[in-house]
Order: structure tokens, then C-alpha cells, then sequence
């Protein structure tokens, strides 16, 4: 079994700030890290090869700096590693990057038959989860978002039977392979690399693929392929209410100066609760 | 099992040296960082000391990425909140190429020198910790031990590049803990400035920096110094004092370090800057009295782990360079003469250091540090008079100056007897000579 982890190398979300003027992400100094929902992917991949001996290739898009966290990839356990890089694929948006790595995918699929695809739900970074659909039509794979579990692969029928999150439960689906699965969060946790996978993954060659090595229409690909439009940006409003200091001598007149603040400020708020204590009193009084 | 001619621990400037010194003589070289990259856990000021990088990459002007030269150096004694004395020294000699010091930021120039490591040939492997180092029943260290699975990886030496902290050589035995009177611990800002308000504030253009050293009390009495340098688009400000001064007088170096940004000679130059990274270190100060064993069967130690910091002059990162290329030079030595590692033989890397700077200038001040900690008051009295004397002598008030002056001499020995102001004269003297 062959299967393919299409990965994201993404800004550390959690270090990002937003331009105060320009409403602009900046992301001068902000550290990269493998997009994490991809992270349950590729755990999932090799949980697999663990189990069958698949074989893992791990793909990703991106700047040649992606270089750092396919090794990554190899480090945890990963076969082989495919950069698909190229100035042209830059300025992508999730139609150009689906058609991008839907025709490296078939690259793959001809030198070795891909019998399943794994990406994350989606990216922290964009977050609009388009992509793994996107390959999944564009090769004519069967989908299988929001997967939760791999209850069944068998190799030999080319079956997988998967739970996915659906709005109000859980779906169990059984599919034909070749298939695209996109992983949600929490389904495993990612493996701490040996020291032999650390040895191979900062010897091995990682692959790199541009425009000629998987033949692609240069009118679909990068900022020329990507009709997304960008028409507006903001950031979000800052709360205007301010904090204030409560004072008082004792926890007691703190309390006090505190409430009489709140019933100051929301008048309806007194009301309310009288009303409510008056009821309490009432149902007391009867019982 | 994999094995190398020589493990370093630790990918801060001394492991780097080592590691790249050694791969460009064509020894089998792996080095280990904990960090997610080189530079990820390294902090320093910082300021590049041109000298000791050139001797390892005599080119490195063309590729690495620094700041600004410096143009100009100030050094200045403030009072916790109100004065500034101080000392400015320019020289357009400073400006001309070669520049002999910049100022960089060590996360971008670390990742720099270790890709210079990489392209020399070293295998560089990080996000992992060496746990311990692997000994023969001899007592010969024979490689490590990492705190990933399948983790013992064997060499025929290993270079302990480890830091401050100087785990590994503790957990072996091979030195005692690091003291706390021997550790200076200094937090850092980098903040964020348009780099043409850099430029005007500090009187500046093109390429040039200033540097200013601060001392005096805004260390409340404590031993240590403050510093400003700028960079192209930000400023780094910081400041560290002795870690068992600190934990005397329970204060955190973060109200040190807002008390350094508040004061009034400070506050101006920083105004309207966004702080972009905060971050803390120890540095060994306990200088050459503090020095552990060097080199011993099959191991050698550099930089802050070895305790390589020059605290008067505030230098630290080219003594770690240059132990870093020493050690490699005298393993290159070794191995071609046909020569084991054995702590005899390994004993070419201390006289290479004995007869350097390095150990020159770590005897020259190895009074000091004693002699701050004897007489702590020697970095508060002195500053504060100073900063008292000059306000009264710029003070105009129809008083005679011949009886200001006389007033003011008088407060000197009120505050230090004639004897105290000899004692401490003959001690800075012994101390600094």
C-alpha cells in the first residue's frame, strides 16, 4: 500500500499579529511549523505502515524553506519526501494549490500506484479546508472529510470503513480505494522521533518537483490560476469598555462598592434580580 | 550503533566554531542542539566580535547577517531614576572597513553560522537534548546518550558546547554544579522602531550603531550592567545582575529591566517602540577562578559551559568562537599526527588557550569578580557621587566655587573615609592591573 500526506509548512499561528494600520498579517520573525491538523494525518499514515508496512511519501507546496519540515516528516517516520517548488506556484490560492498538487499527486501515482491520500481538515493559516476536496475531485478519488477514525483498511478489496464528524453525530462510512482522507484534530497524537529517524531524516534527499516534472497548465497555477479576490481586510475591534479598580478596606466593602457599581452601570440589572429574589422568597413561602 | 570522530553538544558561536572548523579539516562531525534550530535557545546582546569570527571564516562579511558597525560607544553610570553621567566615545575610524564590531541578532546569525556548518560537511541534527555522555569502564567518555529512543551515538571525543548551565559535565562528574555567585542572569527586549527614527535619535546613518554600556544604580546595589544597541530596524535593551544578588534582594529582573526603560536618559530613546521578543539567560561570570577542568579522557569543554565570559569588558561570544576553533585545531592536530584523544594529548587545547586572550585576559580581571562581591558598595557609592558631584558643580548658584568644591570632596569622605578611598583605590588597582 502506498500512501501520500499531503502537508502545509504554515506560520505559527499563535505568534502572529496583525498590523495595526495596514490590517496585514505580519509575519517578519514569526517561526514556521507543519500545519498541526496535518500532523494527525501523517500519524495516521504511519500508524498505518506501522500495522501493514505501507509505504509513507509525504508532499508538500511551498518556498524551499518547506524543505525543514518534510525532513521533519521523514524524521517521524516518513519513506520518502517530494518539495513541489517552483516561482510560478507562488501567490496561490486553494484552487491553483488543489490543481498544483492534484498533478504532483498523479506524478506520484505513475512512478507508484497511490492507494490513499491524507491531509489534514484544514490549515491554520487559510483555514477554508478546500484543498483536500479539491484534489480528491480533481483525481477523481473518493472523500472522506473529517474522519475521526480509521476503523478498516484492507488492501486486498480496496476497502476503507471510517468514522467522520457529521453535524449532530457520527457518520460511518465505507469507501473504494483510492480515497482522500482528511484528518480532524485530537484523533492521535504525533510520535517522538528516533535518533535513526533524525540520522535519515538530515541525510535523505527530499525530492523536488517544479512546473516540467509534473506538467501543469502555467494558466492555472500560482497568483495567475487564483480567481480568489482579497477584497477587503480588518481586524477585529477592540473592546472599548474599560477595566476599573474596585476599592474597599475590607473583601466585604470591595464586594459592596462592586455591586453597586454593576447596578450603576446596567440599572436593569437590579431589577432583574430583585424580581428574581422576590420569586425565590415566594416559592420559599409556599413550600 | 552510529559513530563520528568527534559529537559536539551544542550549536551556540563555540559549537559552531568547533563543528565547523572540524568538518572543513574533513572529520566526521555531528553536532547536537536541543533547540528547534541553531539560535532558537541562544540569547546575547549582542554585539560580533569581528576578530574571532574572521580567524574561522575569514569572509564571513559577505554572507552573515549583521546590524550595524559600531561608530560609537557610550558608557554611562545611571541613578535608579533620575541622572545619567557618562562618557561618549566616536571615531570615524570605526566607520571605515573593516569594521572590528557589530551588532546582530542572534537568532538570524545563529541559523547563518550553522549553515555554514552544514555546507562544511557537519551532520546537523536538532530538537534533541544530550542526556548524558557514555563512558568505557575506563572512564573514557565515548559518546552520548540523546532522549530519543536508539539514542547512544559513540565518538572518538566529544565537545561539550552546552551552555551556561554545563549539564552534561555535572551529570558526568567531571565538574562541580555552577554556582550562583559565579552566574550573572540578564534579560533582554528587542523592540521594534522605524529605522530612520533609529537614526536620528542616535545620530546615525548607513550601516553605523552605537553601543552604550550602562552601570550604576539602576542595578540597585546589585553587581551588573545594563545595555542599548541598536540594530537596523529595533533596539535591544537589557540587563543582568549577579543571580545570588538577585535572590538576596528578591528582585526580578523584569523591574529591573522596566526600571532601566523608565529612566529619563533611557525613556526618550525607546519611546513609541513595540516589543517583539523577550527573553532571559545566565551568563558565568565567575571568571578565571571559576574555570572547571578543561579537556580530560576523550572530552573538551567551550564557551559559557567551560565559563569563557570576559564580564568586564562584556565579552563573552568571541572567547566561546575561539575556545570553539582551538579545541577543533587541537583534535585536527592530534588526528593527524596519528595521535589518540587521551586526556594527555587533549591537554594542547589548554596551552593553546594559556597562551591566547583568552586565558591572558580571564587572569588579568580574575580579581574582580571577588572583589565586587567584598565590596558591593564600590558600584554604588563611586556612581552616585559622581552623578552628585556633577550636578553640583553645573549647578549655578552664587556659591564660590572654591567652597562647592570643597563641599563636595567632603561628601566623598562622609560617604568613604580617606582609608576606605585608599583601600578601594589599591583594590581596583590590584584588580584591574
Amino acid at each position: 500500500m502506498h500512501i501520500a500526506v499531503c502537508i502545509k509548512q504554515v506560520p505559527d499561528s499563535a505568534q502572529i499579529r496583525v498590523h495595526p494600520v495596514t490590517n496585514t498579517i505580519m509575519r517578519q520573525g514569526v517561526p514556521t511549523i507543519i500545519n498541526p491538523y496535518d500532523l494527525f494525518a501523517l500519524e495516521e499514515a504511519l500508524r498505518i505502515k506501522d500495522r501493514t508496512a505501507a509505504k509513507v511519501t509525504v508532499l508538500t507546496m511551498g518556498p524551499p524553506q518547506a524543505d525543514d519540515a518534510l525532513r521533519k516528516c521523514l524524521a517521524f517516520g516518513a519513506d520518502e519526501a517530494v518539495l513541489i517548488t517552483d516561482k510560478v506556484f507562488s501567490g496561490a490560492d486553494t484552487l491553483a494549490t488543489s490543481y498544483v498538487l492534484a498533478a504532483a499527486l498523479k506524478t506520484l501515482d505513475a512512478r507508484e500506484p497511490v492507494d490513499l491520500v491524507f491531509t489534514g481538515k484544514q490549515t491554520i493559516d487559510g483555514d477554508t479546508a478546500q484543498v483536500g476536496p479539491g484534489i480528491a475531485t480533481r483525481l477523481g478519488y473518493q472523500l472522506l472529510t473529517y474522519v475521526s477514525k480509521i476503523r478498516e483498511l484492507d488492501a486486498d478489496s480496496r476497502r476503507i470503513l471510517v468514522e467522520r464528524r457529521a453535524e449532530g453525530g457520527v457518520q460511518v462510512l465505507e469507501s473504494a480505494l483510492p480515497a482522500v482522507v482528511t484528518m480532524l484534530e485530537g484523533t492521535n497524537e504525533i510520535r517522538f522521533a528516533d535518533m535513526p529517524g533524525m540520522f535519515r531524516a538530515a541525510r535523505q534527499e527530499v525530492e523536488r518537483w517544479n512546473r516540467d516534472a509534473i506538467g501543469v497548465d502555467l494558466a492555472k497555477v500560482g497568483l495567475k490560476g487564483s480567481p480568489t479576490v482579497v477584497a477587503q481586510v480588518f481586524g477585529p475591534k477592540p473592546k472599548a469598555v474599560k477595566a476599573f479598580r474596585v476599592a474597599g478596606d475590607t473583601p466585604a466593602a470591595m464586594a459592596e462598592a462592586f455591586v453597586d457599581r454593576l447596578f450603576a452601570d446596567y440599572p436593569h440589572l437590579e431589577e432583574a434580580m430583585l424580581e428574581h429574589l422576590e420569586q425565590v422568597d415566594r416559592q420559599g413561602a409556599k413550600e | 550503533m552510529e559513530k563520528f570522530d568527534v559529537i559536539v553538544v551544542g550549536a551556540g558561536p563555540s559549537g559552531n566554531a568547533a563543528a565547523y572548523t572540524l568538518a572543513r579539516a574533513g572529520l566526521s562531525v555531528l553536532q547536537l542542539e536541543r533547540g528547534e534550530s541553531p539560535g532558537t535557545k541562544n540569547v546575547q546582546g549582542a554585539i560580533l566580535y569581528a576578530d574571532a569570527l574572521e580567524k574561522i571564516i575569514p569572509d564571513f562579511r559577505d554572507s552573515a547577517p549583521l546590524e550595524r558597525h559600531v561608530a560609537e560607544q557610550r558608557m554611562w553610570l545611571l541613578d535608579e531614576n533620575q541622572s545619567c553621567t557618562g562618557a561618549t566615545y566616536r571615531d570615524a575610524r570605526f566607520s571605515q572597513e573593516p569594521h572590528n564590531r557589530y551588532t546582530i541578532i542572534r537568532a538570524r546569525f545563529d541559523r547563518w553560522f550553522s549553515g555554514k556548518v552544514k555546507d562544511a560537511g557537519a551532520l546537523v541534527i536538532c530538537e534533541t537534548t544530550v542526556t548524558e555522555l557514555l563512558r568505557d569502564p575506563a572512564g573514557k567518555v565515548i559518546g552520548v546518550r540523546t532522549e530519543r529512543a536508539q539514542g547512544d551515538i559513540l565518538a572518538d571525543c566529544v565537545i561539550l558546547a552546552d551552555g551556561a548551565n554545563a549539564l552534561l559535565g555535572e551529570r558526568a562528574g567531571l565538574r562541580p554544579r555552577v554556582k550562583a555567585e559565579d552566574m550573572a542572569l540578564a534579560v533582554k527586549e528587542v523592540i521594534f522602531l522605524p529605522r530612520e527614527t533609529i537614526e536620528s535619535r542616535f545620530n546615525i546613518a548607513d550601516t553605523q550603531g552605537v553601543v552604550i554600556e550602562i552601570a550604576g544604580n539602576i542595578t540597585h546595589g546589585m553587581v551588573g550592567t545594563g545595555f542599548l544597541y541598536t540594530n537596523r530596524d529595533s533596539l535591544a535593551i537589557g540587563i543582568g545582575c549577579m543571580l545570588a544578588d538577585m535572590k538576596r534582594q528578591s528582585l526580578t529582573p523584569c523591574q529591573l529591566l522596566e526600571g532601566l526603560k523608565r529612566h529619563p536618559a533611557v525613556q526618550p530613546l525607546i519611546e513609541g517602540a513595540e516589543m517583539k521578543e523577550y527573553s532571559a539567560h545566565l551568563i558565568p561570570e565567575g571568571g578565571y577562578r571559576a574555570l572547571p577542568q578543561l579537556y580530560g579522557e576523550g572530552w573538551l569543554v567551550v564557551g559559557d559551559s567551560a565559563g569563557f565570559v570576559n564580564a568586564v569588558h562584556r565579552e563573552g561570544s568571541n572567547l566561546a568562537m575561539t575556545s570553539g576553533r582551538f579545541a577543533a585545531e587541537t583534535l585536527i592536530g592530534l588526528r593527524q599526527a596519528g595521535k589518540p584523544f587521551t586526556a594527555a594529548n587533549l591537554a594542547a587545547y589548554k596551552r593553546r588557550l594559556d597562551d591566547s586572550f583568552v586565558m591572558a585576559d580571564l587572569k588579568k580581571y580574575q580579581g574582580v569578580p571577588e572583589l565586587l562581591h567584598d565590596h558591593p558598595h564600590i558600584l554604588g557609592t563611586y556612581p552616585r557621587f559622581l552623578g552628585d558631584a556633577a550636578r553640583e558643580a553645573l549647578t549655578v548658584d552664587g556659591e564660590p566655587k572654591r567652597d562647592k568644591q570643597k563641599r563636595i570632596l567632603g561628601e566623598l569622605t562622609r560617604k568613604r573615609s580617606v582609608l576606605g578611598l585608599l583601600g578601594d583605590a589599591y583594590r581596583f588597582w590590584r584588580a584591574f592591573r
